[in-house]
């Protein structure tokens, strides 16, 4: 079953670290990564730029509203995913356990409902 | 209702529910087998503790309270959800027995034991292996269900959904709630011993020492085991599984220096060890020995004593060590023991030897996603100067672990392989 991985990370925390933590961050994520596709269960990931740098669009009565932001201005934002292929929940939960996220932040694991 | 004596009456029912919420629901439950019912009609007569004993004051027999209690609420609630004939009999069942005993239980002030016959059902080769612990830890000692999803990793939903369908099993299948006779008991007693040990391993993983779940996870195991020593203190290995705990708890604290970096057991100051249950764990392993029979767990524990006897004392004893695991080998087929026999081989015979004895289990499944074994893998290729190999490993093994901790912890000795050799 597939699950989605979201890392919810305080967006502040990275310029906070020294060069030696980040890079040190960096490497457990691509270690993390190269376990995921070891283990067969790696499908797709990535990181995301800031949310600062995002713009939210909608349509409603006719009317397109263009705003700049993340959709919901929280301190944990979205910082990246890990589309993943795992047995069961319980198995996604434990690859969710080891991401480097789960540590700094928060991990939701959801799965995908595939389109038929 | 003052706060002060408030206080006193949720102090006391803390204090009763630590001691005796096992004993509780093992009474209530014998003779239904109904798990569940005997929990609600505990946390009810629980809740009316709360709002009696602030007005009226602690009874003197809190224990005896709480049972009438919860037996009136048991049986209003069999009455509630059934009619007809099977509720009169269950009725039956229930006032007959429950009446006589619960008397009996007021009248000596004392309620029967019947936790080890209740630790011996949730640990019932008929429920499934996984969700044993977990079982026990909310059945015997009252943990709730968001506390073991967590400890256990697993959603609290799937776990509360596990621990009702293991309980109605119990119930609808008709798993006894008694001690195994006598030649059915090393086999029954097996799994009763490896859930306890399942639900201190999990305690164990928080290498940071900053969850507090976990935390308390080990001392839930250390309580069971204590009550299994205590309740057949002539089973040898209920006592090595109880010296073998006792000796990992003792290094808790010094698995972490001051910064709360990790520190492995080679590097860590014995003076930060626990004397006191290094000498416990060393007296129970001496009772065990006495019995005269080996298993699993006391092998466990004579290892767990001989690593401690040579960092306290620099004797070299790793030709003993490599023999404990040989037998533990022989004993069990599983990949942690190859793993970490491996490791002293390591020490007695170099790297090299040890290196095949590791390739030997390579081909093990299990192992693709078991972290300790990359680990280990990774200590040994560099110790015999496979730097990319050793680099290799030292990847799957940080992006495996799930404590912050040990993941700096390898990734420091990760950058501390040389350089030279990388592509």
């Amino acid at each position: 079953m597939q699950y989605l991985l979201l890392l919810h990370v305080n967006e502040s925390g990275w310029n906070q670290l020294t060069p030696e933590q980040q890079q040190q961050g960096a490497a457990a994520y691509l270690a993390y990564g190269e376990a995921l596709k070891k283990a067969g269960v790696f499908l797709g990931s990535n990181r995301l730029k800031p949310s600062a740098n995002a713009t939210t669009v909608r349509v409603a009565n006719g009317k397109t509203q263009v705003l700049d932001g993340p959709y919901a201005d929280t301190k944990e934002q979205i910082g990246g995913y890990f589309l993943i292929d795992a047995a069961d929940l319980d198995a996604a939960l434990s690859w969710a356990a080891r991401c480097p996220a789960a540590s700094h932040g928060v991990v939701e694991v959801r799965p995908v409902w595939q389109m038929q | 209702m003052s706060f002060p004596e408030g206080d006193d009456a949720r102090r006391t029912a803390d204090a009763v529910a630590r001691r005796s919420y096992g004993k509780l629901v093992a009474f209530l439950a014998a003779r239904t087998r109904d798990v569940a019912a005997a929990e609600d009609a505990l946390a009810e007569a629980f809740a009316s503790a709360l709002v009696d004993w602030p007005a009226h004051g602690c009874p003197k027999n809190p224990e005896g309270w709480l049972l009438t209690v919860a037996r009136r609420k048991l049986i209003d609630s069999v009455r509630r959800r059934q009619t007809g004939e099977a509720a009169s009999t269950q009725l039956q069942i229930l006032a007959e027995g429950l009446e006589d005993a619960a008397a009996q239980a007021e009248r000596d002030m004392q309620i029967p034991d019947k936790r080890l016959a209740l630790l011996f059902a949730c640990a019932h080769p008929a429920i499934e292996a996984g969700i044993r612990a977990p079982l026990m830890l909310q059945v015997v000692l009252g943990l709730d269900g968001e506390t073991i999803a967590s400890a256990f990793l697993v959603s609290p939903a799937a776990m509360r959904k596990r621990l009702s369908r293991a309980k109605e099993k119990i119930q609808q299948a008709g798993i006894p709630f008694s001690i195994p006779e006598r030649e059915e008991l090393p086999h029954r007693l097996d799994t009763v011993l490896d859930a306890i040990y399942a639900a201190f391993a999990e305690g164990w993983t928080d290498a940071s020492g900053t969850d507090t779940i976990r935390r308390n996870l080990t001392d839930e195991a250390l309580f069971l085991a204590r009550l299994v020593v205590e309740l057949l203190p002539q089973e040898a290995e209920a006592l090595g599984l109880l010296a073998m705990m006792l000796h990992a708890e003792a290094r808790r604290s010094a698995r972490r220096n001051a910064d709360g970096d990790y520190v492995p057991f080679a590097d860590q100051d014995p003076t930060l060890w626990n004397a006191a249950m290094i000498d416990e764990a060393e007296s129970v392993l001496y009772r065990a020995s006495a019995l005269g029979t080996i298993g699993r767990y006391q092998l466990e524990a004579a290892l767990q004593s001989a690593h401690v006897h040579r960092r306290r004392t620099g004797h070299n004893n790793w030709a003993e060590v490599v023999q404990f695991y040989d037998a533990l080998a022989a004993l069990t087929d599983s990949p942690v023991v190859a793993i970490n026999r491996a490791l002293a081989i390591a020490e007695l015979h170099g790297p090299q030897a040890a290196a095949a004895a590791m390739n030997e289990i390579a081909a093990d499944d299990r192992l693709t996603e078991y972290q300790p074994y990359w680990a280990a893998r990774a200590e040994l290729l560099s110790k015999t100067g496979a730097h990319d190999e050793a680099r290799q490993a030292y990847e799957m093994a940080i992006g495996l672990e799930r404590e912050p901790t040990v993941r700096a912890f390898l990734q420091k000795r990760l950058a501390a392989l040389p350089t030279w050799t990388s592509r």
